[in-house]
């Protein structure tokens, strides 16, 4: 092995510059997907536990569908199979307004919703029916209920589970380099290939991305320890054997 | 839209992109299929590591599991693309390189699986096996082990079908699997809706398929919840 390191490469030059506008387009196409996640994932999590069977089907349609294929697929899908079905002026938007970025915020966004509304699903069916019970027999409205008991519990009990999909959301942004998006995967890359430090330039990526993580998941555990109902959540003590 | 295209590369789509027969070294299930086993057998060890008692065996369990489940896949298998040849000083071909990737990063992921299996075993059956007279090695192999694995198995199969989307993957750096199969073919005939939505298709079939059996299953294992 004869590989000599060089850590000043990621900060003399651009590269410093890449390596952080990387970072910006990796939030930015992650929180414009996680956004539209967050609003098909609501709608169909709720639709799928609706009275209205075709309401059901529809929801479960779509959230089998769309998870079950690879988010690689999806992006291909969106970038090469999508636009030439459009009429020819969004085409042209599209071309001069970074086709690619948005070709990725869709495929990100509709595959994330299918996998978020498994999450509200079953935060909403993890409530005990006695709680709509209790409500009813209190003299709540439906619109009450929901208001004012069970999404307020649903959104703390699902804090967890959206965490982790969130994460996943962030981390599957890099997919989004097949297609050309600038992200910091793909910067990465693209210092690796101007200053032939492949290590370096690899670890500075993985590290951006590994405290990215780490602080999100932080942050959340810390709100959902400050929002939990005492004796309805169990407190994080998972961990011993 | 003309579908024709499908039928015309159906044998190259699905032998060569799927199977992985023909004259590249590919296929979505040559990935796939050895990668779960030896992703399994790598991640049972490193489960019970995170189970043992000595830090030093625990802490180093933990950190790989973390740092493999902070950091995207596509990272990982760009740093076996790279590392390998660097380390080395020759190349591996892409089979290996996605293979190795793979099974390092599965383990992370089903060594949690395999811990909260073992968990899953209640402590009263340690402790008889303990009364018993086993030693820890025997009540980890007869006792823990066995039950662990029957609890685990719908967690398991839920792993095989995001690691059988995740070989998609392998295609960025040039592995012939199904994905890469579809863009060979659109880069001849230019039909990138019918082909990406075929192979979506097939993908959906073989995830689909699992993820309604293992629904059976954990409906069969466990009484339903009130």
């Amino acid at each position: 092995m004869n590989y000599q390191l060089n850590w000043s490469i990621l900060w003399s030059g651009q590269t410093g510059g890449w390596l952080l506008n990387g970072l910006l387009t990796t939030l930015e196409i992650s929180s414009l997907a996680w956004l539209l996640a967050l609003t098909l994932g609501n709608v169909a999590g709720a639709l799928r536990t609706a009275p209205i069977p075709p309401f059901r089907w529809l929801a479960s349609a779509y959230v089998e569908f769309f998870r079950n294929v690879p988010l690689l697929v999806w992006m291909f899908f969106w970038y090469f199979g999508m636009p030439p079905l459009l009429p020819q002026a969004l085409q042209d938007w599209l071309l001069d307004h970074g086709a690619e970025f948005w070709a990725g915020v869709c495929a990100l966004g509709v595959y994330h919703g299918a996998r978020f509304s498994e999450v509200i699903r079953s935060g909403i069916q993890s409530i005990p029916k006695t709680q709509f019970e209790a409500a009813h027999s209190t003299g709540l409205t439906v619109w009450q209920t929901y208001r004012l008991i069970i999404v307020p519990i649903a959104l703390r009990l699902i804090i967890p589970p959206a965490t982790n999909e969130t994460l996943n959301l962030i981390k599957n942004s890099s997919v989004a380099l097949t297609i050309g998006v600038a992200e910091l995967t793909f910067q990465t890359r693209q210092i690796e290939t101007y200053t032939a430090k492949a290590f370096e330039a690899l670890a500075a990526g993985t590290v951006v991305y590994l405290v990215l993580c780490l602080a999100i998941s932080t942050l959340m555990a810390v709100v959902e320890r400050r929002v939990a109902i005492p004796g309805m959540i169990a407190q994080g003590n998972a961990s011993e054997f | 839209m003309d579908f024709q295209v499908i039928f015309n590369n159906f044998r190259f789509l699905i032998l060569q992109g799927f199977f992985g027969f023909g004259t590249f070294a590919g296929g979505t299930l040559r990935l796939a299929l050895p990668a779960i086993v030896l992703g399994f057998i790598l991640g049972t060890f490193i489960g019970l590591a995170r189970l043992a008692r000595s830090r030093w065996i625990h802490w180093p369990a933990r950190i790989y599991v973390e740092f493999f489940r902070g950091v995207p896949l596509v990272m990982v298998i760009f740093w076996f693309w790279f590392i390998i040849p660097a380390l080395t000083g020759k190349s591996l071909p892409e089979y290996a390189v996605a293979l190795t990737a793979f099974v390092i990063f599965e383990a992370a992921y089903l060594a949690e699986i395999v811990r909260a299996g073992i968990q899953s075993v209640p402590r009263g059956q340690i402790e008889a096996a303990t009364a018993t007279g086993l030693s820890r090695a025997q009540l980890m192999r007869h006792v823990v082990l066995p039950q662990a694995l029957r609890n685990m198995i719908p967690a398991l199969v839920t792993q095989f079908i995001v690691l059988l989307k995740d070989t998609s993957l392998a295609s960025i750096i040039g592995y012939v699997d199904l994905t890469k199969a579809a863009q060979i073919v659109n880069n001849r005939e230019i039909r990138p809706f019918e082909l990406y939505l075929f192979i979506a298709l097939i993908y959906w079939l073989c995830s689909y398929s699992m993820s309604r059996y293992t629904r059976r299953w954990e409906n069969r294992l466990s009484p339903s919840p009130s």
